[in-house]
C-alpha cells in the first residue's frame, strides 16, 4: 500500500491539520507501511460476520429526565482562548 | 523506616495505630519526589499545597477514628484523569493550560475515600503510545536503568510507583497502557473489565477501549485501589451496573484446581526473549505446582489484533480528537484569518508527531470509501477475537502469558518506527478488543536486571480471580519486595 503526497493533503484536510511539506514523505511512507501490514485482515472472510463496535453488550442507558447539578456558565467558558458576554468568542465564518 | 517505600497496607496499618501521621507519610513521599524527580522525570505538577492540606484533613478524621479506605494515602494521578482546579494536559502542548471545572468519577471516589494526591503524572501525548516517549512536556525515564524507557502510555504512573514517588497511582489502559509499563517498572497493573470503572472525566481515546486502573506495589495494593475505583455511574453510559467484589477478600492464595489456559499462538510467537519465556515458564511451572491445572487453549485470531487495534483505536480518536479546536478549551492559534486556518494552525501546534500520525489513520479509516475496508473490516475481526476469548473460557478460568515481547528498550530505539512500536503491544491489545480484565504482575528478572511481568487475563468481570492467581504468585516469590537504586 502506497499513500501518495495527495493522499496525505487529503487526508490532512479533512483532520484539520497543516502537513508541513517537508514531513509529508515521511508521514506517506509511515501511515503506507502501518496501511500494508493492516492489510493481512483481508485473509479473513468477514462476509457473515456481524462488527463488534462495543465490548460489553449494552444497550441503551436511560435516565430521568429531571434537573441535576450542572456546570455553571462561568465555569463553562473558563477554559476558552476568548469569550464575550457569556459566549464562546471564534473568527468570522461568514465573508462579507 | 522510609515511610516512602511503604506499600499502601503496610501504610494504612501504621496510620490506624498512630504509629505515623498521614502529614509525615505525604511529607515522606513529596521529599522522595524531590529527590528523585530530576533522575525519573514522572511528575507533570506536583499538587504539594493540595497534599498537606488532605494529609492533614485526614490526620483529623483518623483522629476521629473515622478512616476510610485510603484515609492518607499518597496517591499519583495519571494527567488525563480530570482534576478539579489541578492542570490536567493530557502531556500535550494543546491542553497545556487546562484547568478542569470537574472532578472525574474515579477522582471522586478518591477523595471520598480520603486519599491525597502528590500530583499529575506523565503519559504518551493522550495516551498514545508504549514508551512514554511521545509525552509533550517530558520523557520519563524507566528507574531500573534510566536510558531505557518506563513503557506506556501510563509510564509516570508506574515509574512513580517503582521509585517510591508515591504508594499507589491510576493509570488508564487502551491497549496495555497499565500492564506493559506496570511490566517494564516491576510493579502490579491492573485493566478492569470494560465497565467496570466509570470513564466519566477521562479524557478520552478510544472510547471502546479505554479503561481506568491502578498500580501499585502489590496485588494488595492493587485490590485496594480497585475497591475504590469500581462501580457503576450514571455519568458513564458504558459503566455497568453489576456488583462489585470485596476484591482484597478475594486474595486467598489458593490455586488448586484453577484451570490456567495457555494460548499457543501466544507462546509460539517469534522474537519473544529468552528472559522473558523463561521467567513466563518458571510462573508456570509455580502455578503447576501448587496445582493448578495447565491446559493448551487457542486464540486463533491473535494474530490479527495488532492490525485491528490499529485501525480500531487511531479511527476513534480521530473522532474524540476533534474536540480540539481552539474554540472551547486548550490552546489557539492567534494568526488565522478564517475559521478553518484557525482549526489547523491551532491543531497542528498543539498535537505532537503520533498523535497527528493516529488522527491521520483514523481518518483515512473512516473516510469516504474506505470504511468498509478498513474500519468494519477491523470491528468484524474484533468480533472473531471477543469470540477466540469466549471459546478459551469455557475451557479455562483464566489465561497466562507474557506482557510483553521483550524487557524495557531504549530510549529512542523505536521513536521512528511506528509499526514495530506498535508490534510490541501484542500481548495485551486483544484484552481491550474483547473487554476483559488483565494484569501485570512482576515475575522475574532479565539478566541486564530489567523487570519482567506475567500477564493474566480473566473472563468478564472476574478480576478477583486473576488478582487472586497473581497473589498466589507474589506469596511465593520477592520479585514485588524489589526497588531499583536511584
Amino acid at each position: 500500500m502506497t499513500l501518495t503526497k495527495e493522499d496525505v493533503l487529503h487526508v490532512a484536510t479533512l483532520a484539520r491539520l497543516n502537513i508541513d511539506e517537508s514531513q509529508i514523505d515521511t508521514f506517506a511512507s509511515q501511515l503506507g507501511k502501518i496501511l500494508e501490514y493492516v492489510e493481512t485482515l483481508d485473509r479473513i472472510d468477514t462476509s457473515d460476520v456481524t462488527p463488534t463496535f462495543h465490548a460489553v453488550d449494552k444497550s441503551n442507558a436511560f435516565r430521568e429526565d429531571s434537573p441535576t447539578d450542572h456546570l455553571d456558565r462561568e465555569s463553562a467558558l473558563g477554559n476558552a482562548p476568548a469569550t464575550e458576554d457569556g459566549f464562546f468568542i471564534v473568527p468570522k465564518v461568514i465573508e462579507s | 523506616m522510609n515511610l516512602h517505600e511503604l506499600t499502601i497496607h503496610e501504610a494504612q496499618d501504621l496510620l490506624k495505630t498512630k504509629e505515623i501521621s498521614a502529614v509525615e507519610l505525604t511529607r515522606a513521599v513529596l521529599d522522595r519526589i524531590q529527590a528523585v524527580e530530576p533522575l525519573v522525570d514522572a511528575y507533570i505538577t506536583v499538587t504539594e499545597a493540595l497534599a498537606l492540606k488532605q494529609a492533614a484533613a485526614a490526620d483529623k478524621i483518623i483522629g476521629q477514628n473515622t478512616a476510610r479506605a485510603l484515609t492518607g494515602i499518597p496517591i499519583a494521578v495519571k494527567d488525563l484523569i480530570c482534576t478539579r482546579g489541578v492542570a490536567t494536559t493530557c502531556a500535550s502542548k494543546i491542553l497545556e493550560n487546562f484547568i478542569p471545572p470537574y472532578d472525574a468519577t474515579v477522582m471522586k471516589k478518591l477523595t471520598a475515600a480520603g486519599a491525597v494526591m502528590t500530583g499529575k503524572v506523565n503519559m504518551d501525548e493522550f495516551a498514545m503510545g508504549s514508551s512514554t516517549e511521545n509525552s509533550g512536556i517530558k520523557i520519563t525515564k524507566n528507574p531500573w536503568d534510566r536510558s531505557r524507557v518506563p513503557g506506556g502510555s501510563s509510564g509516570g504512573s508506574a515509574a512513580a510507583v517503582a521509585a517510591n514517588m508515591c504508594l499507589g497511582a491510576l493509570g488508564s489502559d487502551t491497549g496495555g497502557s497499565i500492564r506493559q509499563p506496570a511490566s517494564h517498572c516491576g510493579v502490579v497493573g491492573v485493566k478492569p473489565t470494560y465497565g467496570r470503572v466509570s470513564r466519566f472525566g477521562l479524557v478520552a481515546f478510544a472510547s471502546s477501549l479505554d479503561q481506568i486502573g491502578p498500580l501499585a506495589r502489590d496485588v494488595t495494593d492493587a485490590a485496594i485501589l480497585m475497591q475504590t475505583i469500581s462501580g457503576h455511574d450514571a455519568k458513564d453510559s458504558t459503566s455497568i451496573d453489576t456488583p462489585v467484589p470485596d476484591f482484597r477478600a478475594a486474595l486467598t492464595g489458593e490455586v488448586k484446581g484453577l484451570k490456567i489456559g495457555i494460548p499457543e499462538q501466544y507462546h509460539a510467537l517469534e522474537g519473544i526473549s529468552p528472559d522473558v519465556l523463561s521467567s513466563v515458564k518458571k510462573a508456570m511451572d509455580f502455578y503447576r505446582d501448587a496445582g493448578a491445572e495447565l491446559v493448551d487453549v487457542s486464540l486463533p485470531h491473535s494474530q490479527y489484533a495488532v492490525a485491528a487495534y490499529y485501525l480500531i483505536a487511531p479511527a476513534e480518536a480521530s473522532s474524540n480528537l476533534a474536540r480540539y479546536d481552539g474554540v472551547k478549551y486548550g490552546a489557539r492559534d492567534t494568526g488565522a484569518a478564517s475559521l478553518i486556518d484557525m482549526y489547523k494552525n491551532t491543531r497542528s501546534a498543539g498535537f505532537g508527531p503520533e498523535v497527528q500520525r493516529r488522527i491521520l489513520l483514523g481518518t483515512y479509516a473512516l473516510s469516504a470509501g474506505y470504511y468498509d475496508a478498513y474500519y468494519k473490516k477491523a470491528s468484524q475481526i474484533r468480533t472473531l477475537i471477543k469470540k477466540d476469548f469466549e471459546t478459551a473460557f469455557s475451557a479455562c478460568d483464566i489465561l497466562l502469558s507474557p506482557v510483553t515481547p521483550t524487557p524495557a528498550f531504549n530510549i529512542g530505539e523505536n521513536i521512528d518506527d511506528p509499526l514495530t512500536m506498535y508490534l510490541s503491544d501484542i500481548f495485551t491489545l486483544s484484552a481491550n478488543l474483547a473487554g476483559i480484565p488483565g494484569l501485570s504482575v512482576p515475575c522475574g528478572f532479565s539478566n541486564e536486571g530489567l523487570p519482567v511481568g506475567l500477564q493474566l487475563m480473566g473472563n468478564y468481570f472476574e478480576e478477583t480471580t486473576i488478582l487472586n492467581a497473581a497473589y498466589a504468585f507474589e506469596q511465593a516469590t520477592d520479585f514485588h519486595c524489589r526497588r531499583p537504586q536511584l
